[in-house]
């Protein structure tokens, strides 16, 4: 048989690199060129934000195998965390309060990611769900009260629109390269294999506490991270948007995708995102649409999109390197005949 | 004495919890699901009851058809979006259950618009009040009281002297030995699912004569202290969600007399957590592990 | 005198090889309740360092929860129990595996929508060393880890040849694979001792043949000893060189396969008693 040709490690990298920085070129000029109105603009930072939402609450949902309906708690803690720091770091150089703010957000969201995690430890299922609904909610309520700290309902206003478009987009990359690094180690099998079985986990040295609250600080950190772009993309922070309507808009992206696919969060959240906005009078169908797909999808695909699988630039392009392409399709097309 | 009235405000909330609180605990018991949706068939009962008031029906033929109507969509719900479920993992079921409470939240919101509506209560329950001393008791929470106590008498006969409540509790015991036994297993549930929405429907009408609005989201937060409750209470134990209820009605009424109105709803979910916490089987619950 | 000491004693049996040094395994007065039932009690066995032993019993004799007590899966009501003379009291199910006891279950339990192979790294965890930052990083100890890691695991699945399907998902094995794969999996955690739940359970006779071959090869090459369970009394008497008989909780009795077998206790147990005629 002939030996299969496979790309080397680090020209895969250098494939992948190059691929994101057109990408993230290509699209910084567009968004800067003026072909885009302001409207689409919007939209498009608003998809990159709930890509990394998608992409954090999939570490839970998809890889760990549990169903945290708080994360919009999460988002909100770093949100309003990142939002404040800014505020009361104007005079300091750009560019360091906005690294710093980011990380002083998504480090927050961790906080709150470990106290929710450790209680995550002794329940399972929808006991597991319904403490982090709680948790959720607890958080709103707090920001509500704590009106003196956030602005309380009348929402915490003028925070520095920080957000661009190379921001929003570098934060994603980063999100994408440090889930996919952490799943594709033993950390990651780790993780994966707590999904598939505890016991057995357990009897293979896996030290369940320890993986599973790391990744619900993983995934609150970069849910965090998530939240302080979007405070510095709206430039005001009013409670409601944290509610559990909007960890449930989190989940629908998740499911949709495929649960444990990470290509599959990024494509069903800009979908998600970008279809009700582009279909204006969709909009009040909105939610009914999204619950309905909701019960479909759970009753005929439960796996989603695109299951637990990921789309990878390298992989095809060593299938085309080995003629497989043309083979597979020849293959499906005999077997249409 | 305004320790008593606190009481006895308490006791009244808490029994419409305890009824709600019956729904979920039953369904749980049965097929490990957290109905989300359970919530949310009471706000569509409250809608029911309203609207037909408003048409100028009696409030009798209201209330008969607010019940009928929560138990139908219970059933309706079960058949179709829960039974092809029977053999998937849990996680896709609790996830269909919050698919479809959002779908009927929002199916209202819709048909109905999101501002809050009136619920005619005097209809129901005429205004009456009776002084016991510098007690005051309303009549609706007399008609509350005595209501949940038949409700809740009438539910623990169904369940331990007949045959369809020895089918519920050899369901949730081991449905496949159950099954073995010539129980009809899908019939049970149903049949659970709608005792359970026929107790949500009385919990509407007296939870919407107490206070008197109704919107789309009123089951939300309703349900959501209902399940509270349950968990309180132990899941799965009747007896349990009937304690849980009254539990929870009193510190709520506890908080909102101490002055802390903003954080009553937080407070529920404190309870919980800390119940989860350190009692995860509730009152009366009891333990479930799995076998190794 | 025979190659085992006072076989029925509270020391058990040890082959003459493994007499001079820790045994692996030790029980002293091991007990559960649950909930006012004893399920098992006062269950003793020493097990040599290199020894092959069958634990075995009618439905029911406890023979599972022998296991769950040794992985500290239930915590034990009373006794104690030494792994390479050290106690295991207070460890939890990962450390007593860090610690050297391996197992595999009765319902197989594998990660099913993770490949073979990546069931087998699991196994694997902590023979690789890299932290998480070099992890995401992928820094040069994360190459070398799993570099070194998935040779190991190749030849891990090489005992069993299953090295074609390293790709597959766990779940598409057929069931005799899935087994062979469990025990894979148990044995990358580099263990001194290997608990197998009923290894042969759904095989034929001749891949039972097979799995007995080759666990008396995994015994000589990685030199650990291993606790079975098992119903077919074939594999048992073939390979054990000591058997302990559980019922109703309480170990009955404890030899050679020849002691067991004309054992009147143990005929009992298994056919119930016999009337004289």
């Amino acid at each position: 048989m002939k030996k299969r040709k496979q790309l080397s490690t680090p020209s895969k990298y250098v494939i992948n690199a190059i691929l994101v920085a057109v990408l993230l070129a290509g699209g910084a000029l567009l968004y800067n060129s003026g072909a885009l109105n302001r409207a689409s603009k919007a939209v498009l930072i608003q998809c990159g934000i709930y890509s990394m939402l998608a992409v954090s609450l999939n570490i839970c949902t998809g890889y760990l195998g549990q169903l945290p309906l708080g994360h919009a708690g999460f988002m909100a803690v770093g949100a309003y965390v990142g939002a404040i720091f800014w505020k009361a770091t104007t005079a300091w150089p750009t560019g360091l309060t906005i690294i710093l703010g980011l990380l002083v957000a998504g480090l927050a969201a961790a906080v709150f990611g470990v106290i929710i995690g450790i209680p995550a430890l002794r329940l399972k299922g929808d006991y597991l769900a319904i403490i982090t609904l709680g948790f959720g909610e607890i958080i709103r309520i707090a920001i509500i009260n704590l009106d003196g700290i956030t602005g309380g309902t009348p929402g915490l206003l003028n925070v520095p629109k920080h957000s661009s478009f190379l921001l929003t987009f570098l934060c994603l990359t980063a999100a994408i390269f440090i889930t996919h690094n952490v799943i594709h180690s033993r950390h990651g099998r780790a993780i994966l294999s707590i999904r598939g079985n505890e016991i057995a986990a357990e009897s293979c040295g896996i030290n369940l506490t320890y993986y599973k609250v790391f990744a619900f600080a993983l995934s609150a950190f970069l849910a965090g991270v998530a939240g302080a772009v979007y405070a510095g993309f709206q430039g005001s922070l009013f409670p409601k948007s944290f509610d559990f309507m909007a960890s449930i808009n989190i989940l629908v992206m998740v499911v949709l995708g495929g649960m444990g696919s990470m290509t599959g969060a990024v494509i069903a959240a800009t979908v998600l995102t970008a279809l009700p906005s582009l279909m204006q009078a969709l909009s009040s169908y909105r939610m009914v649409i999204y619950s309905l797909l909701l019960i479909v999808v759970m009753i005929f695909k439960p796996s989603g999109l695109m299951g637990t699988k990921d789309i990878s630039v390298s992989r095809f392009l060593e299938k085309l390197m080995n003629g497989e392409l043309f083979k597979s399709r020849k293959k499906e097309g005999q077997a249409h005949e | 004495m305004i320790v008593l009235q606190q009481l006895i405000n308490g006791l009244q909330l808490g029994s419409i919890y305890s009824l709600i609180a019956l729904g979920y605990s039953m369904v749980y018991g049965i097929i490990m699901l957290l109905n989300f949706a359970h919530g949310d068939i009471i706000m569509v009962g409250g809608y029911i009851a309203l609207l037909i008031i408003g048409a100028g029906i009696h409030p009798a033929v209201a209330i008969i058809a607010a019940i009928v109507g929560c138990m139908v969509l219970a059933c309706v719900i079960e058949k179709a979006a829960y039974a092809p479920l029977r053999k998937a993992p849990r996680i896709s079921l609790l996830i269909t259950a919050i698919g479809v409470s959002f779908f009927l939240e929002n199916v209202a919101q819709l048909l109905l618009s999101a501002n809050p509506r009136s619920f005619p209560n005097t209809a129901i329950i005429p205004t009456a009040n009776f002084n016991l001393g510098s007690l005051n008791i309303s009549l609706t929470t007399l008609v509350t009281l005595a209501v949940a106590i038949v409700s809740m008498a009438l539910l623990t006969v169904l369940v331990n002297r007949t045959k369809m409540g020895k089918a519920m509790r050899a369901v949730s015991e081991d449905m496949g030995a159950a099954q073995l036994m010539g129980i009809n297993v899908n019939r049970t549930i149903t049949f659970t699912f709608a005792i359970g929405a026929v107790l949500a429907g009385i919990g509407a009408i007296l939870y919407c004569c107490k206070y008197p609005q109704v919107k789309p989201t009123t089951g939300y937060l309703l349900g959501m202290k209902a399940f509270v409750a349950a968990v309180l209470g132990g899941i799965g134990s009747i007896p349990g969600a009937m304690l849980g209820g009254l539990a929870i009605g009193m510190a709520e009424v506890i908080v909102n007399a101490l002055g802390y109105t903003t954080w009553a709803d937080a407070v529920v979910y404190v309870i919980l957590i800390l119940v989860l916490l350190i009692k995860p089987t509730g009152f009366l619950g009891r333990t479930m592990s799995e076998k190794v | 005198m025979s190659e085992r000491l006072h076989a029925l004693g509270p020391k058990g049996f040890i082959p003459e090889r493994d007499l001079d040094k820790t045994p692996v395994l030790e029980t002293h007065h091991l007990g559960i309740d649950f909930g006012g039932l004893t399920a098992v009690n006062e269950f003793e066995i020493t097990i040599g360092r290199t020894e092959i032993t069958g634990l075995i019993g009618p439905n029911g004799a406890g023979k599972t929860t022998v296991f769950n007590l040794l992985t500290n899966v239930y915590k034990p009501t009373r006794g104690n129990i030494l792994l390479d003379g050290v106690s295991t009291a207070g460890k939890s199910t990962a450390q007593l595996c860090r610690m050297g006891i391996a197992r595999t279950f009765q319902n197989i339990r594998l990660f099913k929508d993770m490949s073979v192979i990546d069931n087998i790294l699991v196994g694997l965890h902590h023979e690789m060393d890299y932290s998480l930052p070099e992890a995401v990083l992928r820094l040069p100890r994360f190459w070398r880890g799993e570099k070194i890691a998935r040779k190991r695991a190749m030849e891990l699945l090489g005992i069993f040849r299953m090295e074609d399907t390293a790709e597959t998902p766990a779940g598409s094995l057929p069931y005799g694979a899935q087994r062979r794969l469990e025990i894979l999996r148990a044995l990358a955690t580099n263990p001194s001792i290997l608990l197998l739940d009923e290894p042969a359970a759904g095989m034929n006779p001749s891949e039972t043949a097979e799995l007995m071959e080759n666990i008396r090869r995994i015994r000589d090459t990685f030199q650990i000893a291993v606790l079975l369970i098992e119903h077919d009394m074939s594999l048992v008497m073939g390979i054990c060189e000591g058997i302990a008989v559980l019922n109703f909780g309480q170990i009955i009795a404890k030899g050679t396969p020849e002691e067991i077998r004309n054992n009147p206790a143990v005929i009992e147990a298994y056919l119930g008693k016999q009337k004289e005629v």
